[in-house]
């Protein structure tokens, strides 16, 4: 690395943050409360956190952790001094560690299946046995040594080191953390996320409204309170690009999970694009932000979550010698690639064998829109295949309008039908496609709500059901319900004005009523018939086998 | 053309062989005296071999076992300088599969026979060798069974079959076509054979094999498949219109007939699920377990 792009960051920062350097070692000489304000001072104005800020914060907490392991370890070695004596008393606080350990992992296997709202029980169980453990070994520990004092074992001393890491080890009980959007009735949870994103310069947005009580576990924001009032301008730690794009998100102006993903990879190139490595840092300590930002501003995809990976894993394997223009244009280029690859060419694949299923005839049924079904439905007719198609539609979003645009302007012939129309006209039908936002790992399609109502009736009409979905919105997540994950949109939006009267205008006030907006449902393998990949055909069952086979490719 | 002689020669040699295996035996002989310059060149010229062979035989075996015997000679590396000897490590790998596919028979009948109980009734649909096979090995393990065949019309093949079983000393009653609804409640168990096994786990056999299965699943009795692994094939049907033409009629009559759809077709499409499992020499399947296997024997 050249000596001057070092110089030249390290000079930024002390240009920009004058104010706070100066201020920060003044009050780095004067001792600790006034350490903090500065940092605080710094966080209010919106400025990034100097390096030595940064790190400061990181030792304050190293600090912590440190003291509170010294804690723990003058406890148990203390009371593992005496090992000859007290060798018995450690097989016997062997044995109440091993009946709490395997109550901890039990607890935890049924932390799956059981829905979010109970987590808080299983999760304070395994610090509990803890502290019952601690408490307990502490008090025989105080016991033998008033019945056998000055007893002072040199071996007592050489085992003390090995045995108080043994005991914590076998104390970790395996617990699997579920993600924090699922968790919003834990008050806990929602402590700990405050905490990390003021951490991050992050603001929070809170909940609006009345939440259904079996969606009480999920976010539900409104669209007329935006994150990004409540960031202070200018921000420097959000890069604008990304600012940008979260106001879209969030205000439903880019739509559909391929736009989405898109979207954010060129969000991306942008951010590489415009950062300068700061010395001994990486671009990768940054990312979290950006990623939290937009997660507070809508809830990323699985398309998108598969996107971030990938983008994690390419910076990770640039080697740590690259040049700095040399590792951007790199970046620029995978990230060019993975949006060619597996969006535009799967698409064209997708259309390729997708016509082999459509004759002469055929009248399709397409619901909403999916800009993945449009593209092959237009390819088709392109194609000289005569057919034509059933647009089906549903409030709030009304999304089915804009697909209906684009088929027409193409010239097939369409028809419009409301979802509640869907078993009239099915007997129509010959053939049902649908896109998909995720396919999860169990095979169950999630897709926008309403996908497994039509599927479903579809299935009772023996009407076959395609689903169209490329390999990267594929997810090792496992849902059998809608009611685990999803999220919940603005519940304003179900409100309607017709004939000049409202009805809807005041539900906040009736304490009973909620609004529910769902965005997304599962459907089961068993309604779908087939499900048209990049990598061919596929039942829906052998999703976890494309999944399998893509982990070996990479 | 001495390709097609061939084919018809080795046919009426071993009745008791597969026609795919047939088919297989004469893309062998076709390499070994294959003159061609070029390993594309060599490809293109048994692609358009096993095409000539389908036109004989329309059966889906024919070309999928063609389509697969083609892939496993050119899985290995292909990097010699020398053409001739190229030819011979693809020589050697043909003759590998075909004594692969030999064994199949026996290997399905293997697996399969555990399944047929003392005292079993079983109901099974036109004539097949791979179901004639595990009767077989299930008699030789002296089980006691009796077993009732469609008389499959237009070619009354069941009659074949209830000849077959009759030399083994089995029991068996041919019953109408129209007759198997009637006939379920007395049955344990339903075996058929497979013409092909497609993509989705389902199989494409003998017409009659559709409701055969759907008045299984009515009462609730299992339906099993015994199928070789060459027959596993890339097609994805929908629903019965979905099967291509080329694989309903036999040869002759798509070379004859003009107007197609006053033919009756000789083939129907059973969805996997009505099949409770596949009998075949890679093991016992599940039908969603088949897309797993297909996905390895083609990528």
């Amino acid at each position: 690395m050249s000596a001057e792009p070092s110089v030249a960051s390290s000079s930024t920062p002390a240009t920009q943050h004058k104010k706070t350097t100066r201020g920060g070692t003044r009050h780095f000489t004067e001792g600790g409360p006034v350490k903090k304000d500065g940092i605080q001072q710094a966080k209010t104005e919106g400025k990034e956190l100097t390096k030595e800020e940064k790190q400061r914060l990181r030792k304050e907490k190293k600090q912590q952790k440190k003291s509170k392991e010294k804690k723990d370890e003058k406890a148990s070695q203390e009371s593992e001094k005496e090992k000859k004596p007290v060798s018995s008393a450690s097989p016997a606080s062997q044995p109440p560690t091993q009946p709490i350990t395997p109550k901890a992992p039990s607890a935890v296997p049924t932390l799956v299946p059981v829905p979010a709202s109970e987590t808080p029980a299983p999760a304070d169980k395994p610090a509990k046995s803890k502290a019952e453990m601690k408490a307990e070994r502490r008090a025989r520990q105080e016991a033998e040594r008033a019945s056998k004092q000055g007893k002072k074992g040199e071996v007592g001393q050489q085992a003390a080191p090995g045995k108080p890491k043994a005991p914590p080890s076998e104390l970790q009980p395996v617990v699997k953390r579920l993600p924090e959007h699922v968790q919003v009735d834990n008050p806990e949870v929602l402590k700990k996320l405050a905490k990390k994103l003021e951490r991050q310069q992050i603001p929070l947005r809170s909940d609006y409204g009345y939440k259904v009580s079996l969606f009480s576990h999920l976010h539900q924001y409104s669209r007329k309170a935006p994150l990004t009032q409540q960031l202070s301008i200018p921000s420097t730690v959000i890069h604008p690009a990304i600012v940008r794009l979260g106001l879209q998100y969030s205000q439903g102006i880019v739509a559909g999970s391929n736009a989405r993903s898109v979207a954010l990879l060129h969000a991306f190139k942008q951010v590489i694009r415009d950062y300068t490595t700061p010395p001994n840092e990486e671009l990768s300590r940054d990312l979290p932000n950006q990623f939290n930002f937009l997660n507070q501003c809508r809830p990323l995809s699985a398309s998108m979550g598969n996107a971030i990976k990938y983008i994690k894993k390419e910076i990770s394997n640039i080697p740590s010698q690259c040049k700095e223009e040399e590792a951007k244009s790199k970046l620029l280029n995978c990230i060019d690639r993975y949006i060619d690859e597996k969006i535009n060419l799967a698409a064209k694949a997708i259309a390729k064998s997708s016509i082999e299923k459509i004759s002469d005839g055929d009248v399709i049924l397409v619901y909403g829109c999916s800009s993945l079904v449009n593209h092959i439905l237009c390819e088709a007719f392109e194609k000289n295949r005569k057919f034509r198609v059933i647009v089906v539609d549903s409030r709030p979003r009304l999304e089915g309008r804009e697909a209906l645009r684009r088929l027409v302007q193409r010239g097939i012939s369409c028809t419009y039908v409301l979802i509640s129309a869907v078993s009239y006209i099915l007997p129509e039908v010959s053939k049902v496609f649908l896109g998909a936002h995720a396919l999860l790992a169990n095979g169950y399609v999630m897709s926008r709500v309403g996908t497994s109502q039509i599927a479903l009736v579809a299935k009772a009409f023996n009407v076959p059901v395609l689903v169209c979905c490329e390999t990267y919105k594929f997810c090792e997540r496992v849902q059998t319900d809608s009611f685990v994950s999803n999220e919940l949109d603005d519940p304003d939006d179900l409100i309607v004005t017709r004939k000049g009267k409202t009805q809807l205008e005041h539900w906040q006030e009736v304490p009973s009523l909620g609004l529910l907006n769902l965005v997304y449902d599962v459907t089961p393998p068993d309604f779908v018939d087939l499900v048209i990949t990049d990598l061919g055909m596929i039942p829906c069952t052998s999703v976890p086998v494309v999944l399998r086979v893509k982990n070996v490719d990479q | 053309m001495k390709l097609v002689e061939y084919f018809r020669a080795q046919m009426m040699k071993d009745p008791d062989m597969a026609s795919a295996v047939a088919a297989i035996r004469t893309l062998l002989e076709f390499l070994k005296r294959d003159k061609g310059e070029t390993i594309l060149g060599l490809r293109e010229s048994l692609t358009w071999a096993t095409d000539c062979l389908t036109g004989v035989d329309s059966s889906v075996a024919v070309s999928s076992g063609g389509e697969l015997f083609l892939r496993f000679i050119s899985l290995t590396s292909l990097e010699h300088q020398d053409l001739s000897r190229c030819k011979k490590v693809m020589e050697e790998r043909g003759e590998l599969f075909l004594e692969k596919i030999s064994m199949s028979r026996t290997k399905v009948a293997k697996l399969c026979h555990t399944f047929i109980k003392d005292g079993a009734k079983i109901l099974t649909h036109s004539y097949s060798r791979v179901v004639l096979r595990v009767m077989e090995k299930a008699a030789a393990e002296k089980k006691r069974f009796s077993v009732y065949v469609t008389e499959s019309q237009p070619d009354s093949a069941g009659r074949q079959m209830a000849e077959a079983l009759r030399k083994l000393n089995v029991p068996v009653t041919v019953v109408l076509d129209a007759a198997v609804g009637y006939v379920l409640e007395k049955v344990d168990l339903v075996i058929v054979g497979a013409e092909g096994v497609v993509e989705s786990g389902g199989i494409i056999n003998k017409i009659g094999t559709y409701q055969m299965a759907l008045c299984s699943k009515a009462h609730n009795k299992p339906f099993y498949v015994v199928a070789e692994s060459f027959k596993f094939v890339r097609l994805y049907p929908l629903n019965q219109q979905d099967v291509p033409d080329k694989f309903k009629y036999k040869a002759d009559t798509l070379k004859t007939v003009q107007n197609l759809s006053e033919e009756h077709p000789m083939i129907d499409y059973t969805p996997p699920s009505l099949i409770t499992l596949l009998f075949t020499d890679l093991g016992v399947l599940t039908p969603s377990a088949v897309s797993d296997e297909l996905i390895k024997l083609y990528l």
